[in-house]
């Protein structure tokens, strides 16, 4: 900057324009009609909600174009309650605009510091006060005080309990095993290969055990989603293969991102797709990540058929399930 | 006529003329077109594979082929039954408008008779999925609204939302809303899997179960909107839209005319 450019002056404060209603009589009269026409609109809101509350009956429905059905009394009332208080609010505010006091008033501006004299008041004052609660004689008192208000500010911290216990393996562990059956969610029937045609898809949890319940913390990472293809459409490892059943394939359904269930699957281009963040899985290719935030193919789990036809598990599945952690090992 | 040669040389009397001519095109197409409805009741069956194949011919095989058999853009339609073309045809999927990602549900092209016809063709190929006779569907006797709403929840709300409402697939691919759905199409993408829909087989969903889920869309269309405006039932996505554009908006407005000097 430099010294030259010319100083700008104070412009001050603008010129106070009054109201058309300080001056003219029939202005304010007006602006009077215009605050008790805004009052009484919202007593007519309130008559109407009470109205709608008593006398509506609540299946009475009318039609209200784009909004379609809607329930007469419910409309009522929410119709009535935001006339009452908006109109109410509107009201004032019109009032406090047009008629009250117009006067602009300047507020100087006072130091923060009180002066002396307060101050040492003050400091009189606690003095006193403290000699007179005898604090510094009564150490009894004092130490009690100590201990409990310490304990108190001990007390949060013990609540920090509460974030554990570590889950240890149980996040590596699903209820399947070895030879257990697949049956279908929610009716508990178990599946032979020849109830699925191609294209078909089917919800599976693993068989109960007898006297075993089905917990949602386990449901959470046992359902599976099994689909039929033609064997000819994988592409996959000999080993994964192996893990197919005529061309019946499953994967754990919780997503490796952040653990929904991964169940929208296209039959024709043959994909999985995870609602809540889009990631897509393709099936033939045992579940390769396509697109998507997921860092992982879904677990494949391992299926044959036992001895009376019906699909079981080879194994556990080989990996943990769902989203990641921190102490996962695969 | 003298009045209306007035306004020939107006600026707007060629645009008005042309939107004039479509309109009578449009209309006397559509008169013509209706005509055509068959009393296809009296039809023999073999009348009616006859007829189907005609139509076949003119609507259906430029895309699937003289004889059904498929082509590059189209699949074969042989095995998919009768049940298959009830559903496609019947909500207006086919005959395609265009050749986007997926087939939307419009005004059937054909009326039911001709549907009839269709099927009956079809289903003359080669066996496949019939069309769900109509003494089956007592689902409002036979159906359970509860059963049904967690056979839904397992097996159809990933993709056709939890009330029914539909859901983005992938690539512009959708899964419809079921709010339009019949009983008897309900079963038919049930068993026959259209698009992107998988199969949901007898052994999978049995029969009672499929009435049992028909029961809850059933239930599900017929909900009145108890809570005011349902904005597509589709939960806080519409309802925070609407909170923030209008809601907000309107919270703004009010403060710009708090601030403003009375005059």
């Amino acid at each position: 900057m430099s010294d030259k450019a010319p100083r700008l002056s104070d412009p001050g404060l603008p010129e106070h324009v009054h109201r058309k209603a300080d001056s003219d009589p029939a202005a304010a009269k007006k602006a009077e009609r215009q605050v008790a026409i805004l009052f009484t609109l919202s007593a007519l809101g309130t008559i109407l909600f009470i109205y709608s509350y008593i006398w509506v009956h609540t299946d009475r429905f009318i039609f209200i174009p784009i909004m379609g059905d809607q329930n007469a009394s419910q409309l009522g009332m929410g119709i009535g309650l935001t006339f009452s208080l908006l109109f109410i609010g509107m009201g004032a505010i019109h009032w406090a605009k047009t008629l009250m006091p117009d006067n602009e008033v300047v507020a100087e501006r006072h130091e923060f510091r009180s002066e002396e004299a307060d101050r040492q008041d003050f400091v009189a004052t606690v003095k006193e006060q403290g000699a007179a609660s005898g604090l510094g004689r009564r150490s009894l008192i004092k130490r009690s005080l100590g201990l409990s208000l310490g304990l108190i500010g001990l007390s949060p911290l013990l609540l920090l309990r509460d974030l554990g216990p570590l889950p240890k393996k149980s996040l590596e562990q699903t209820s399947w095993k070895t030879g257990t059956r697949l049956v279908i969610d929610p009716s508990g029937r178990p599946i032979k290969p020849s109830d699925l045609e191609v294209g078909a898809v089917a919800q599976v949890l693993p068989e109960l055990a007898p006297g075993q319940e089905r917990t949602l913390e386990n449901v959470g990472k046992d359902a599976v989603l099994l689909i039929r293809l033609r064997p000819e459409e994988f592409e996959l490892s000999p080993e994964r293969l192996s893990w197919t059943y005529q061309g019946i394939i499953a994967f754990s359904k919780i997503c490796t991102h952040m653990g929904c269930a991964v169940a929208l699957y296209e039959q024709q281009t043959k994909h999985l797709l995870c609602p809540c963040h889009q990631s897509t899985f393709d099936v033939p290719r045992a579940a390769k990540v396509i697109f998507g935030p997921a860092a992982r193919p879904l677990p494949q789990l391992a299926i044959t058929v036992d001895s009376e036809g019906y699909l079981v598990a080879q194994k556990p599945f080989t990996e943990a399930v769902g989203p990641s952690f921190w102490e996962r090992s695969s | 006529m003298k009045r209306l040669s007035r306004y020939r040389r107006h600026r707007f009397a060629g645009p008005v003329l042309l939107v004039f001519a479509l309109f009578m095109i449009g209309t006397t197409f559509s008169v013509a077109s209706a005509n055509t409805r068959l009393a296809a009741s009296v039809m023999s069956r073999t009348a009616a594979i006859d007829e189907g194949r005609q139509i076949f011919l003119k609507g259906c095989s430029s895309c699937h082929g003289l004889n059904a058999e498929g082509g590059k853009i189209a699949p074969s339609l042989i095995g998919v039954g009768a049940a298959a073309v009830d559903f496609q045809v019947g909500t207006g999927r086919m005959p395609m408008a265009d050749m986007s990602v997926q087939a939307a549900r419009k005004k059937p092209a054909y009326n039911p008779d001709q549907v009839a016809a269709l099927a009956a063709y079809v289903a003359s190929l080669a066996p496949g999925p019939a069309i769900p006779d109509q003494q089956v569907l007592y689902y409002e006797r036979d159906g359970s609204t509860a059963q049904g709403g967690e056979l839904f929840r397992t097996n159809c709300a990933m993709c056709h939302n939890f009330a029914g409402q539909g859901g983005a697939l992938s690539r512009g691919k959708y899964a419809p809303t079921l709010m339009k759905a019949t009983p008897t199409q309900i079963y038919e993408a049930m068993i026959t899997g259209p698009q992107s829909m998988p199969k949901f087989g007898d052994k999978i969903i049995t029969p009672s179960e499929k009435l049992d889920i028909i029961k809850w869309i059933k239930a599900a269309q017929n909900e009145p909107s108890l809570g005011g405006a349902s904005m597509g039932r589709v939960g806080p996505v519409t309802e925070g839209l609407l909170g923030w554009i209008l809601g907000l908006g309107l919270l703004v407005g009010i403060a710009v005319w708090l601030a403003t000097k009375a005059r």
